[in-house]
């Protein structure tokens, strides 16, 4: 599933990075920040409004990624893909 | 030993303490805090190495990776591939990392090291490594990185003492570091690797982080802290400040009379030091304790790692609008006053944000039109109760207050619409782990802050003062004039020429006269309308009898159109100046004085009319 629609506080692995369009400089970004397979991340908490933007823990570092950002990334949870 | 002095860069990560490590480094004094992209350019420092050797070094953007996505990145990655313009490329890259992140560190240090040019690595932060138990084989990463490795502590004095020998003694025998080709997976699992083997980690996170950011980002108390922490640093800086002010007040009055005691009172001396520089000087003078304490708060928060929580509270909200999370730091500053709010717009690394928040910045109620409104408002409001509890003065404050936050949104969202780059500009921004705040660190900024405040009050406010002083001081009236002088000077006739154009507002030529000096700082306009009305005195005195005077002479319609225009006018014009300098175009500032004067107007007219029809 996409990360966005991860449960909060649910342990997933990254499966992959989607770019959003050719040379998509976002989803480059992610891959630089550590989003590559096998990765293990976690939805911390949902933004006030409208549940966004997303709290993504990746290693020991916390990004806020807005849903359009977590959406690129696909995880596993907890053996659902 | 070469003559020519050796070039050595920081680079690294955002928020691993490149800047503090080039502070010990240089001595220098440039600005820290606790979160991503403090450092927009990159900076130049020397110092001489025990050796007697001369070091030149700089200190570059943080960047998670040479594929630059904002133009501070790309100056990091220019710099260190030797590309940036009249720029040599560094002889040895002092690769910053933090020891409690080297997960995401370590692989931009792998990235720098690709580059192969000589590369000293700087695991920093090690006091708060050690604290939370992190075990780091330091001989064991050196071997594997194929680069040496020191251990500093950058906020901590003499914590850079490693760093500063190994780049000195060692520096000629640092071979280049290996190169190799990889791609990003590639990267991540040597990461991986080095770490497995060279770094031991009770935990990925720090117990007091995740005990915090339960709360600071609950979707209910999180808004409500935030909003609890703005009410109270509103309060402070409006309650704590006054009593200060009142002795900065009466102290200058104090030092006026002393000086101008020995001139003769109806010299123009006397006209120029008691009704210019003192009353003048002291009317901006008075605002150093306001932002001295808003700076207070601000410097905290930085240090805390509390701001970029606040962004991620209220980035949907300004996304919307078409500002960003990150645009929260700067529009908060602005309530105090526009010049360090469009400052802090640095740290929004994306230049299309950055200049919407810009051009916005200027519509946040600064405390310079807090003397305007308070004059009008005690002249024109009645000092009704309102259903019992709220007071009508206090009410039309607010409703001036929520119309220039309202009017940001809503000038955002038009320049998002009207925009023609519509591509997605990304969020992703790191959440750092809170920090108490250095008192030594703050006590610093917040004295480089007064500094920059008295130099312009020195400066450029006190030309201003003296100019406007003999603008409508001369010519003076011919002989058996019957009019007051100032009819007869260049602002009176000014006042005369521009009324034209502002009657339809309601503007009489009085309040005309006091706009043109009002234009270099909003609370001038106060002290100015108390010169056209002919009476002297400071800038209190004139404040309290000037009150009496306008609700007489008058109409209702013409204060309310008054404080509409100050919600809007840009009668600021170091805020304009700071705008040409950040963003280094005069059309920038065109924009933004065109728009705000071209609302000021509308609304002062709506207004006007409308209040003129119902009374």
């Amino acid at each position: 599933m996409r990360l966005s629609d991860a449960p909060k506080g649910a342990q997933a692995v990254v499966q992959s990075v989607t770019d959003a369009h050719p040379s998509d400089p976002i989803a480059q970004r992610l891959r630089d920040l550590g989003f590559v397979a096998g990765e293990p991340v976690r939805l911390v908490a949902r933004g006030p409004l409208g549940g966004d933007p997303l709290l993504i823990q990746i290693g020991s570092t916390r990004f806020a990624l807005r849903k359009t950002e977590a959406a690129r990334v696909e995880v596993f949870v907890g053996g659902a893909a | 030993m070469s003559a020519i002095a050796m070039r050595v860069a920081l680079v690294g990560n955002p928020n691993c303490g490149k800047t503090a490590l080039f502070n010990q480094l240089t001595g220098g004094r440039q600005k820290v805090a606790n979160y991503a992209g403090v450092t927009v350019e990159r900076k130049e420092g020397r110092f001489v190495a025990p050796s007697g050797r001369t070091l030149h070094i700089l200190d570059l953007p943080g960047a998670y990776s040479f594929d630059a996505t904002s133009p501070d990145e790309a100056i990091t990655r220019d710099v260190c591939h030797g590309r940036y313009p009249g720029e040599a490329a560094p002889d040895l890259i002092v690769c910053v990392a933090d020891a409690t992140n080297l997960r995401l560190h370590l692989r931009f240090v792998l990235e720098v090291r690709r580059l192969g040019r000589p590369v000293v690595l700087a695991l920093n932060m090690m006091d708060a490594a050690r604290r939370r138990g992190i075990v780091i084989d330091v001989e064991g990463l050196s071997r594997r990185l194929g680069v040496p490795v020191v251990e500093t502590i950058a906020v901590k004095r003499g914590g850079a003492k490693a760093l500063m020998e190994r780049i000195d003694a060692s520096v000629p025998e640092v071979a280049p570091a290996p190169i190799d080709e990889a791609d990003v997976e590639q990267l991540h699992a040597e990461v991986r690797s080095i770490l497995a083997d060279t770094v031991k980690l009770p935990r990925d996170t720090v117990a007091l982080d995740d005990a915090l950011d339960r709360w600071a980002l609950h979707p209910v108390f999180g808004l409500a802290i935030l909003a609890t922490l703005m009410f109270f640093i509103f309060q402070a800086v409006f309650s704590w400040a006054q009593p200060v002010m009142d002795g900065i007040e009466a102290g200058i009055a104090a030092l006026g009379n002393w000086v101008t005691g020995f001139l003769p009172a109806d010299s123009a001396l006397h006209s120029l030091l008691n009704d210019g520089v003192f009353a003048g000087l002291g009317a901006v003078l008075v605002f150093l304790p306001q932002i001295l304490i808003l700076f207070l708060f601000i410097l905290v928060l930085e240090e805390s790692g509390y701001l970029p929580r606040a962004a991620f509270l209220l980035d949907k909200m300004m996304f919307r609008v078409g500002l960003t999370g990150r645009a929260f730091i700067p529009l908060l500053s602005s309530f105090a006053c526009a010049i360090p709010g469009i400052m802090a717009t640095r740290s929004i690394q994306d230049p299309r944000d950055r200049l919407t928040t810009i051009l916005v910045a200027p519509l946040m109620t600064c405390s310079a039109r807090l003397p305007v409104y308070t004059l009008l408002i005690a002249a024109f409001i009645p000092d009704h109760a309102v259903w019992g509890v709220f007071n009508l003065q206090g009410i039309v404050l607010f409703a001036l207050y929520f119309a220039g936050i309202f009017s940001a949104l809503a000038v955002a969202f038009v320049i998002k619409r009207m925009r023609k780059d519509k591509s997605e500009h990304a969020l992703i921004m790191e959440l750092p782990s809170y920090r108490l705040p250095n008192v030594r660190d703050i006590g610093l900024g917040l004295w480089e802050r007064a500094l920059i405040f008295l130099k312009r009050v020195g400066g450029i406010i006190l030309a201003l003062t003296v100019l406007l002083w003999f603008l409508s001081s001369f010519p003076g009236p011919p002989p058996g004039a019957t009019q007051p002088a100032i009819d007869y000077s260049i602002a009176g006739r000014l006042g005369r020429m521009l009324e034209y154009v502002f009657s339809p507002i309601g503007f009489n030529w009085q309040i005309c006269v006091a706009l043109v000096p009002g234009l270099a700082a909003r609370e001038v306009a106060v002290a100015a309308l108390g010169t056209v009305y002919a009476m002297s005195g400071s800038d209190d005195a004139v404040a309290s009898q000037l009150g009496p005077v306008i609700a007489h002479q008058w109409s209702l319609a013409t204060a309310l159109s008054l404080l509409a225009w100050y919600v809007f006018a840009p009668q600021c014009m170091s805020t304009l100046a700071v705008i040409r300098r950040e963003t280094n175009s005069w059309r920038n500032v065109a924009v933004a004085a065109g728009y705000l004067f071209g609302l000021a107007y509308l609304a002062s007219l709506a207004t006007y009319q409308i209040a003129r029809a119902l009374t």
